[in-house]
């Protein structure tokens, strides 16, 4: 299994009810399942990635997350997980809002715009940054609300929302000790697993 | 010259089912029995675990896959998808096809001899709707040894009664396929149907139903039913690509007599279903589809009328879809997750509007038979488990 994807398992109870937004081929949700028996659901909005979940198994549901979630009722999920589409749906921040209402936790994974990288591209180079978590051109990328983890974690100050865990890894979501010593100058992505305020 | 093609069923011979005790249907009222025409492809597996179930919409009849001569024009109305190596595959599958009560294709309807007068029911005919379909096709799977179905499969109207039976006989079906279908009919849905009935009793040969004893068939009001109804299957865009504004005969030199070709198609069709439709199956089938509505028996709660439901659910919808939209589909998909069943749901782009459902779609015959493919898989693998199980315990 993907690595980010591995270690999201290990942060959701056996049985839980679980919401992936952007759930592509199903691969999360296909592992809970089997391993863990939640009763899950995906939603995806690509032909193919539905076609193979229906393949799989996995309750995928075709809808666009940026129509909203409003079809979804409050506190009807134990987890709601967006892995690496928060960089590429309109409204990001009505789209955490309303993970945290249908959910009584959510994680949420993004890539850093902050990386060392990105900044000596845009400092040295003067140009978008292009890298192989975000390998498109700025004119025909999907990527249309980039941020850094500081970003993110002022917005989650602003909503009140409460940062249960924060765990930061590199390209091949690893996690070294380094990473920690400067996150958003090392760390590639990062998981945030989020709480309403308390 | 016969169209049969090699991943054709070939010829099919329709068969007979016959209930002979006494029927009571949701209204109330009792029919002295009935019969059933239906068809079957594929083989039935010796655990009679591989029958998948087709409910017809609302023009529909069991002929819905191969021909039933060599020289026919045309195979049954899903032959698109039913067939060896097809979205539903008869060499997996044992699919089963009727006609439902009611119907004018050979099923006990109005058409037949009422046993208690021993003359034609015709308007008398009582008001069947989609749960004494399903309460008809069980009887059916009985007499034929299916205790559970694969998957019930349907369209439209026919997907009401895959839903029906995923309610009414939660452990009698694995899974259930609800295609450009809804839980209940929309306000604008219904009015399509009322003018339709109202075209079919206002025509002066209808005689209030009893147009046979007449020796007349209310064509005109049939017609005109069928007009109507065809436009609401179609999308704006469909229209303009298969018929535009294109002229069939006439000129618009001459001012007159232009006859458009969208006009000629729909007085051919409407002409053609009168002569293999009848009009009070018409009105019957109508009906049914407007007083559809499992969630009116809990206060309106649909993901309470699912909550005993068990089947592995797929819901498609088609993008241009009017008369069945997508968010109809959204809706019994929202249940169904709210209710903590498995469900998955796509919404198919395609500019056919609700005729999509019979068309073979390319996105949508894949996702279809993926979903069988993955049923089918999982059905194999119990009974293997069982099988396992069995040889451990002896």
């Amino acid at each position: 299994m993907r690595g980010d994807l591995a270690l999201i398992a290990t942060l959701i109870n056996p049985g839980a009810r679980v919401l992936d937004l952007g759930c592509g081929e199903g691969e999360l949700l296909d592992h809970l399942q089997r391993d863990k028996r939640v009763n899950g659901y995906g939603l995806d909005r690509d032909a193919e990635n539905i076609r193979t979940c229906v393949s799989k198994g996995v309750n995928v549901i075709e809808q666009d997350l940026d129509e909203g979630l409003d079809n979804f009722v409050d506190a009807s999920f134990d987890m709601v997980v967006m892995t690496d589409a928060l960089q590429a749906v309109k409204e990001p921040r009505e789209l955490v809002r309303d993970m945290l209402r249908i959910g009584e936790e959510c994680i949420v994974t993004f890539p850093n715009f902050a990386h060392w990288r990105c900044r000596a591209q845009l400092a040295l180079k003067g140009v978008m940054p292009v890298s192989k978590q975000l390998p498109h051109s700025w004119f025909d990328t999907p990527n249309i609300h980039l941020c850094t983890f500081t970003d993110f974690e002022q917005l989650c100050a602003a909503e009140s929302i409460n940062i249960i865990q924060r765990r930061v890894v590199n390209a091949n979501h690893q996690e070294k000790s380094f990473i920690n010593w400067a996150p958003n100058f090392f760390g590639t992505y990062a998981f945030y697993r989020l709480g309403k305020s308390s | 010259m016969s169209s049969i093609q090699a991943n054709s069923l070939g010829v099919i011979e329709p068969q007979l089912y016959r209930h002979a005790e006494a029927f009571l249907l949701q209204n109330g009222e009792q029919l002295h029995g009935y019969e059933l025409v239906f068809e079957t492809y594929g083989t039935l597996n010796a655990e009679k675990s591989n029958a998948i179930l087709i409910c017809h919409a609302l023009s529909g009849h069991h002929h819905a896959a191969g021909f039933h001569a060599l020289d026919d024009a045309k195979p049954g109305w899903w032959d698109a998808c039913i067939g060896p190596g097809k979205c539903i595959d008869t060499d997996n599958f044992f699919v089963l096809s009727l006609n439902n009560l009611g119907g004018c294709h050979g099923s006990t309807g109005p058409n037949s001899i009422d046993p208690s007068t021993g003359e034609i029911f015709g308007p008398n005919f009582p008001n069947v709707v989609v749960k004494d379909w399903v309460a008809s096709q069980a009887h059916l799977a009985d007499h034929l040894g299916i205790q559970k179905f694969a998957a019930v499969i349907g369209g439209s109207l026919g997907g009401m009664q895959a839903m029906q039976w995923s309610i009414d006989f939660p452990e009698r079906l694995y899974s259930a396929v609800l295609i450009a279908s809804a839980a209940k009919l929309s306000a604008q849905n219904i009015a399509f149907n009322e003018i339709a009935r109202q075209a079919i009793t206002t025509d002066e040969d209808y005689c209030a139903g009893d147009y046979q004893q007449f020796d007349k068939n209310p064509e005109k009001g049939l017609m005109l039913a069928r007009m109507v109804g065809h436009v609401t299957y179609l999308s704006e865009d469909g229209m303009k690509t298969k018929f535009d504004r294109d002229v069939k005969s006439g000129d618009f030199e001459q001012g007159a007599n232009v006859e458009f070709q969208v006009e000629s198609y729909l007085h051919y069709q409407g002409r053609a279903f009168t002569q293999y439709f009848d009009a009070n199956t018409y009105l019957l089938m109508t009906r049914a589809l407007d007083y559809f509505d499992p969630a009116r028996a809990f206060d309106g709660n649909l993901t309470r009328a699912l909550e005993n439901t068990t089947a592995k659910f797929l819901v498609l919808s088609f993008s241009t879809d009017w008369r069945f939209s997508p968010e109809r589909s959204q809706e019994i998909v929202d249940a169904l997750i709210q209710a903590r069943k498995n469900v998955a749901s796509a919404i198919i782009e395609s500019e056919h509007g609700h005729d999509s459902f019979l068309l073979p779609i390319e996105r949508y015959t894949k996702v279809l038979s993926a979903f069988l493919q993955r049923s089918f898989a999982e059905l194999e693998n119990s009974a293997e488990l069982l099988a396992t199980k069995n040889e451990v315990d002896s």
